[in-house]
């Protein structure tokens, strides 16, 4: 396949609210992007942004108000094609009367697979997320971390093309993400295309070739995490460690954790700061150029949406 | 149609696990009831009373599990949320609708057939025998089975766009609408309103003919029913079942699920 894994264009989703004043409320607004094949994309945004109705969208789970979204090339509406994707939803909850096992075994019986190859997938499977020795119990009796893992794994059961999953570290505990991190990284290696959505950003940041930021509905912004993030410098911090009693001046301004000192200048002040130091007697630990994170850009984005919003409401009034 | 047969094959193994089947038990114990006290205070026409009870009883328990297990079909796997994991996979939404249809129908059939096992125990506690023309019980029951088909078509459909407090009025609504279309069909002619009999004839047609279903009487006397019947009522039921599941997938294929 040579053109793009996810392509989505102009895509809106509107909902009506209210049953006799019937009020429309746009939860999607003209997004278009593409998801290239083998790319691991990261879908980032506040809750309420529009990321998991961008998700549904995908899904044929909602119907969009306008555009068009093709997966591998065939439209979303294409409920075959579902052959090569994996799915997992936000929260996922799934049949509770059933084991694990059955569960995954009642999804692969829909991608026709033969009774062998089922319990050999399905095992394979429950050993991946962790779940092998809990095959047998049933699912309402799982905590909400077990049923995210067991998501993960029937999403992936049938080996698709494109991994979609929806906030896929929701729930989980610091083991659970890094296994779930670790089968995102061995799709890309294995060069399947993964979309997934989260508000955990250094997640994104350590496994995304690209992210996405969606806001309000709209998208903000989409490139590498470095790129989304800038290059550009918000000074130096300096780390270092001071024996004596201390001179005044830059000391006084440093914030002391435990026996060492931090603090943040410019980058025009970095030689005259050590400076001072070395002649304050201050061992040098570390100097670190302080760049924006994506928390950063985050939340920066999100002061302007909230800036916008309150102007809107004055202008209202 | 193959995975239609997945999910029906799931419906009926929730159906089993949530011991709906448990219901036999009642049954059991009514049908032993009846069979020591009949005995006692009906002399002479034991065999039509165990009969009649019988029958009821399997009208009733299926009417009430088809409607309150049909209206929760489609409602419930959206309030849980476990159809967002299943349509991600390949299947149609029809499929989907088919088979919840299917499941529910084929536990209706299985709790039937044991309830018909239990009534045949019953009749030959107090026949001392089962007798040729007891097979008017057998065809009885058939008739209370394509009632239950659909019962369960009209639950589903009303599943698919209202909530599980108004499908179960709605379809309990139709279903006793139903029992009393002949009466409907004739409220016109005894008014002699000419409107309001075109709008009560409509209507009657328009609303499951529940009343051509019920040989319970004609089944305790042993009366043969008529092989025209059996073919007409599994006509009508197959009809209307096909265009309420048809009405049920219009109304699905366009839903959002939020």
């Amino acid at each position: 396949m040579s053109g793009p894994a996810i392509e989505i264009e102009g895509l809106t989703k509107d909902y009506t609210t209210g049953f006799w004043l019937a009020k429309k409320k746009r939860s999607l607004d003209n997004l278009t992007m593409q998801v290239e094949p083998g790319e691991v994309f990261g879908f980032l945004g506040p809750n309420g942004a529009g990321k998991t109705t961008t998700i549904k969208l995908l899904m044929g789970l909602i119907f969009p108000s306008a555009g068009t979204a093709r997966i591998l090339g065939r439209p979303v509406s294409d409920v075959g094609m579902h052959n090569e994707i994996g799915y997992l939803p936000e929260q996922p909850y799934f049949y509770d009367y059933l084991t694990a096992r059955e569960l995954l075994d009642y999804f692969a019986r829909f991608h026709g697979y033969g009774a062998a190859e089922r319990r050999e997938r399905v095992e394979r499977m429950l050993k991946k997320v962790g779940l092998e020795t809990a095959g047998k119990i049933q699912l309402r009796k799982y905590s909400k971390g077990m049923l995210q893992r067991v998501g993960v794994a029937q999403a992936v059961l049938h080996d698709p093309q494109v991994v979609i999953l929806d906030e896929p570290m929701s729930g989980l505990d610091p083991l659970g993400r890094r296994e779930v991190r670790d089968i995102i990284l061995e799709l890309k290696k294995a060069g399947r295309t993964v979309l997934f959505s989260t508000h955990i950003l250094s997640d994104a940041e350590m496994l995304c070739d690209r992210v996405g930021v969606i806001a309000g509905g709209k998208l903000r912004g989409v490139g590498s995490p470095e790129e989304i993030v800038g290059v550009q410098s918000h000074g130096m911090e300096i780390l270092f460690e001071l024996s004596g009693a201390g001179a005044g001046g830059i000391v006084e301004k440093a914030v002391r954790i435990g026996g060492r000192y931090r603090i943040a200048v410019e980058e025009g002040e970095l030689y005259g700061a050590m400076e001072q130091l070395r002649a304050a007697g201050a061992k040098v630990l570390s100097v670190t150029r302080v760049r924006q994170t994506l928390e950063d850009y985050f939340l920066g984005l999100m002061g302007a949406e909230q800036a916008r919003a309150s102007a809107v409401e004055v202008g209202e009034k | 149609m193959k995975r239609a047969g997945i999910v029906a094959w799931n419906t009926f193994r929730e159906a089993v696990r949530d011991r709906v089947l448990y219901n036999l038990v009642f049954f059991a114990l009514l049908m032993i009831a009846a069979a020591l006290l009949v005995g006692q205070i009906s002399i002479g026409i034991e065999e039509i009373v165990i009969v009649t009870l019988g029958l009821s009883a399997i009208s009733l328990i299926g009417i009430l599990m088809a409607v309150f297990i049909g209206v929760g079909l489609v409602s419930k796997e959206m309030e849980k949320r476990t159809l967002y994991a299943l349509l991600a996979k390949p299947v149609r939404r029809w499929e989907f609708l088919l088979g919840k249809f299917a499941g529910l129908f084929l536990t209706l059939a299985v709790n039937t057939a044991a309830m018909a096992a239990g009534l045949a125990g019953a009749m030959w506690l107090v026949q001392g025998s089962l007798k040729a023309e007891d097979a008017a019980v057998l065809v009885a029951v058939y008739f209370i089975l394509l009632k239950l088909a659909i019962v369960v078509s009209l639950a589903l459909l009303f599943s698919c766009f209202t909530t599980p407090l108004l499908s179960t009025l709605f379809t309990a609504g139709l279903y006793v609408a139903g029992v009393f279309a002949p009466e409907i069909r004739a409220i016109g002619k005894v008014t002699g309103n000419a409107a309001l009999d075109a709008v009560a004839m409509v209507f009657s047609y328009l609303l499951p003919n529940f009343d051509n279903f019920n040989v319970i009487a004609a089944a305790a006397h042993r009366r043969a029913i008529p092989g025209m019947l059996v073919a007409q009522n599994t006509l009508y039921a197959a009809v209307y079942c096909a265009i309420a599941l048809a009405g049920a997938t219009m109304i699905f294929s366009r839903r959002n699920l939020k």
